[in-house]
């Protein structure tokens, strides 16, 4: 279970205090799959960055018994001065899994080969991205948070992908974060919809869609 | 110290030691690799690195006669001086503006900054303890100087001084991510101290007047500790380890509530 308590966060900017959002609440159990919605700069990122521990909320209390993982991005999380082996040894340590075992996986995910003993600053776009999820499959969480990055990467990252997430993980929880519907509609359970600064729980897709699409500009 | 016990409450406190340990244990390797590399000597830098130091002042000190023309041990005094110094410097010289560049490392929950810290704090910790304790034994094994005549008294000392430089680094590095203006004064006001800090002089020495101030210092205490347990027959010895207490606990207590304050308002990149 995750649940979030009257949630609030705010970012200290030049003109003072700017509030992302306020007095969230969300529950999802074991196994559930979520996804939200929201236009660019409604705070999808930073919601999922709460739920993931990378920040603190300004007000409100975030409840779980659950692994989370980290929020899966576009960056965050690594290292760019070391190399992907060096990156991935860390990530083991730090979630108390076996390095061997790990890198074992990485590279078969991953297919980087020579590239795992090269600095992260030397890799493409898409090889980060393969080696950030590569990693996260790595280590064992309940609650995967996915921040979009399934949607980078050609065909063939993209199948694999689902085919790690979806059909090997499919009893654990995930919360996918997207402005796309298309996505979560493939993959949710249900859908939320985040703007103005609110969060709206919806069980029915179309209903989420159609809330999405009337609030697109707040 | 682990967020997991906050918002997972069925973690136990061992769970919690569990993970911190595992946490700094990573953190140590990462600094290791980033620090040093993997060529030449690597790690070995650590207190290679401080031994050189005080080994070139040692000497430098021995033929300048530095000290006040008394039968101090140029050497014991030398190296008890500019090992001080190490600790108190080196802490807060690694952490002023540790945070920014290892921000990617706190989008892990169970990373912080305080396990930053103790990463980098147990690293200098050792690698200046390492240089103190090897040098002692050379010194001792070739005559420059006579085995410490109360060991106790000179690991308090420098277990205190370590626990200066801990607590006033945390302190400064917690700080630093509020303004860039401590990276900018901590270098001057570290060059400033060091003639202060008692490494370069006795308080015995000193004008009574212009001792009551320097023992103000809390490192001035450390120092003279230190030298008590090496040398103490040789010159009379004046430090308090209750009021040094009182400095350190104070800085730390400053320094957990400005760790707080910067955990809160963290962005990890």
């Amino acid at each position: 279970m995750i649940r979030l308590e009257n949630v609030s966060k705010a970012y200290r900017i030049r003109s003072g205090p700017r509030w992302v959002f306020r007095d969230l609440n969300l529950t999802l159990e074991r196994g559930e799959k979520i996804g939200i919605l929201g236009r660019n700069g409604a705070g999808k990122s930073t919601l999922i960055r709460l739920i993931g521990r990378v920040e603190q909320p300004t007000s409100g209390r975030l409840l779980t018994d659950m692994s989370i993982s980290w929020p899966l991005a576009f960056s965050g999380a690594f290292q760019q001065s070391l190399t992907g082996l060096d990156n991935l040894r860390f990530i083991c340590r730090v979630y108390g899994s076996d390095p061997v075992e790990a890198a074992a996986k990485v590279d078969d995910f991953a297919e980087l080969g020579r590239y795992m003993r090269e600095p992260l600053r030397t890799y493409s776009a898409g090889m980060r991205a393969r080696l950030g999820f590569g990693i996260s499959l790595a280590v064992d969480f309940d609650c995967f948070l996915i921040d979009e990055i399934v949607a980078v990467g050609d065909a063939r990252f993209q199948q694999k992908c689902h085919d790690e997430l979806f059909v090997k993980r499919k009893d654990r929880a995930m919360i996918l974060v997207s402005h796309n519907d298309g996505y979560i509609r493939e993959h949710c359970d249900r859908a939320s919809v985040l703007a103005g600064g609110s969060l709206t729980h919806f069980t029915d897709m179309d209903a989420a869609y159609d809330y999405y699409q009337a609030h697109d500009r707040e | 110290m682990s967020d997991e016990r906050q918002d997972e409450p069925r973690t136990s406190f061992l769970r919690s030691c569990t993970i911190q340990r595992r946490v700094i244990g990573a953190l140590l390797m990462r600094e290791v690799i980033t620090r040093y590399g993997r060529h030449n000597i690597g790690f070995l830098w650590l207190f290679i690195e401080p031994m050189i130091f005080t080994l070139g002042v040692t000497t430098i000190w021995g033929l300048t006669k530095a000290t006040h023309g008394s039968d101090l041990p140029i050497a014991a005094f030398a190296l008890t001086g500019y090992s001080s110094v190490l600790v108190w410097r080196n802490m807060p010289s690694r952490l002023v503006d540790s945070i920014e560049p290892n921000l990617s490392l706190m989008y892990h929950r169970n990373v912080r900054i305080i396990d930053i810290f103790a990463a980098r704090l147990l690293l200098e910790g050792v690698g200046v303890a390492t240089s103190f304790l090897v040098l002692t034994i050379i010194f001792a094994a070739v005559g420059l100087l006579q085995p410490p005549e109360d060991v106790l008294k000179v690991v308090i000392g420098w277990v205190m001084l370590a626990w200066w430089g801990t607590s006033l680094g945390m302190f400064l590095g917690a700080l630093s991510h509020r303004s860039e203006l401590v990276d900018k004064f901590w270098h001057p006001a570290a060059y400033l101290l060091f003639p202060l800090s008692g490494a370069g002089f006795l308080i015995d020495a000193l004008p009574t007047k212009f001792a009551n101030f320097i023992l103000l210092l809390p490192m001035v205490h450390g120092v003279e500790c230190v030298r008590d347990g090496f040398f103490g027959s040789h010159f009379v010895a004046h430090y308090d380890l209750g009021y040094m207490a009182m400095c350190n606990l104070f800085f730390t207590v400053l320094a957990l509530a400005e760790i707080r304050h910067a955990s809160r308002n963290l962005v990890p990149a």
